[in-house]
């Protein structure tokens, strides 16, 4: 007990600074991940509202293979897929070597395809529930399109996405342990890295899933909140 | 840009990979249900004593990463290996495959439970009253009313969980399993062809997924007579 508080600490020979910095890691990984979720979500959302049948079919096609596919199997997509096209890329530039992909470049582009897949749901589902009668009030009201958008329907749009979104992004938070795989150290690799080497596995993995947890409660709660602000005059169900 | 010749050679040694796919996700999805299914049961009673353990259970294996659990589980026991041993279980905790099948088991128990317990909690109360002042025990009560309309209420919650299942053997390939994922895995590294290998490998997945929400579909139907049409 004594020693698995000297390894998790400050001192010497303790890993506490280094897992922290993992965890931090793993938080910008899952935030850029999951911001750029956002973008894909909302254009495939977009797309699959829109009237035109080819890109209501490929943002069909998108949603159905990446929520369908284990997360796994997209990170080596664009792992290794990513690294193939890139070295093309360079040969076509007279370069010879292989040319692998930055991990966490890799990684953030792995969440946010798997993340925008789960969005375009949430904010398809969000935008439907938006009564038809509000944009037409506010075309009444003389509004332009854009400013209907941004008053009216994205403020409403957010209230009803938010629950879903926050579920997407405990996903993602968790999700962001497979980028491990491809080496970049975060948490749950650096989780690894100090088990190997203080042949301490169930210390280090014990204390990775409470940070994990951490992260995952805090975030929980300041989505919660979110959720509060964004539905204050409204009365509930 | 999408080559015949070598989707015919890896799709048969992807399909390889199917049996042990379904194995782990039939096992941890049953013996996951069964345990979701008491966790549930025991949450009905209100005392602390046992609401606390589970609610903290729910937490930790809702809360942390399934890859983490899985490693908690196959690396992090085999710590105690002396303990286990004496106890007669390191022959479980050494095989890879046992330990991915507790973690996928304690995964979706922990997802699980709380579905069915919002199942529960959504069964209206004059329902069990009815049954109850028409002479039916609670038990029978419970077999005959309680039980399928909690089913019926929790099967798309539920089926969602399967289909995460299914996709969440995939992580069993981490710990040396050689079941779709870690074949394809296996066939990209070798041949870098990741396109090809994802497009086989990602269609047997959508294939499975697709077969298992017709059947839950199917489930759902038999288990809603009332919305079908008189004959």
């Amino acid at each position: 007990m004594i020693e698995a508080l000297r390894l998790l600490g400050f001192g010497e020979g303790g890993w506490a600074a280094a897992l922290l910095l993992a965890a931090v890691v793993t938080l910008i990984l899952s935030v850029l991940g999951f911001a750029l979720g956002v973008v894909f979500g909302g254009v495939a959302a977009t797309w699959r509202l829109g009237r035109s049948r080819i890109l209501q079919f490929l943002a069909n096609g998108y949603g159905t293979v990446f929520r369908g596919v284990p997360d796994l199997l997209t990170i080596y997509l664009m792992y290794y897929g990513g690294s193939v096209a890139l070295t093309a890329v360079g040969h076509g530039f007279g370069w010879q070597g292989f040319i692998g992909l930055p991990t966490f470049a890799t990684g953030v582009l792995a969440l946010g395809v798997i993340s925008g897949a789960y969005q375009a749901e949430v904010f398809r589902g969000a935008y439907l529930a938006i009564e038809s009668g509000q944009s037409d009030a506010a075309r009444a009201l003389g509004l332009t399109r854009w400013a209907s958008l941004r008053l009216v329907i994205i403020p409403q749009l957010l209230r009803h996405a938010l629950p879903g979104i926050g579920n997407v992004w405990q996903l993602i938070l968790k999700d962001s342990a497979l980028i491990s795989v491809i080496g970049l150290v975060e948490l749950m690799r650096q989780a690894q890295i100090g088990a190997g080497s203080t042949r301490e596995p169930f210390v280090f993995y014990i204390a990775a899933a409470m940070l994990y947890l951490a992260i995952a409660s805090f975030t929980g709660i300041a989505f919660r909140h979110a959720e509060k602000q964004a539905s204050r005059g409204t009365q509930e169900a | 840009m999408i080559d015949i010749a070598f989707l015919s050679e890896i799709l048969p040694k992807l399909l390889s990979g199917v049996p042990l796919t379904l194995q782990l996700a039939m096992t941890s999805i049953l013996l996951g249900f069964m345990l979701a299914l008491l966790l549930a049961l025991a949450q009905q009673r209100k005392s602390p004593v046992v609401l606390l353990p589970i609610r903290g259970f729910v937490a930790l294996f809702r809360g942390t990463p399934l890859l983490v659990q899985i490693f908690l589980i196959y690396y992090g026991l085999g710590q105690f290996r002396p303990g286990l041993q004496a106890v007669g279980l390191w022959g479980l905790f050494r095989e890879p495959y046992w330990c991915a099948i507790l973690a996928l088991t304690l995964n979706t128990a922990a997802y699980g439970s709380e579905i069915l317990r919002g199942a529960f909690q959504s069964v209206p109360r004059g329902v069990v009253e009815a049954a109850r002042a028409s002479g039916m025990s609670p038990f029978l009560t419970w077999r005959l009313v309680v039980l399928p309309i909690a089913f019926r209420q929790a099967i798309p919650a539920y089926g969602n969980e399967i289909i995460l299942m299914v996709k969440g053997t995939s992580l069993a390939s981490i710990v040396t399993l050689m079941e779709v994922t870690g074949i394809a895995h296996g066939l990209i590294s070798q041949t870098y062809r990741a396109i090809e290998v994802f497009v086989c490998a990602g269609a047997i997945y959508l294939i499975l997924n697709f077969v298992i929400i017709r059947a839950l579909a199917g489930l759902e139907y038999w288990l809603s007579p009332h919305l079908r049409r008189a004959p």
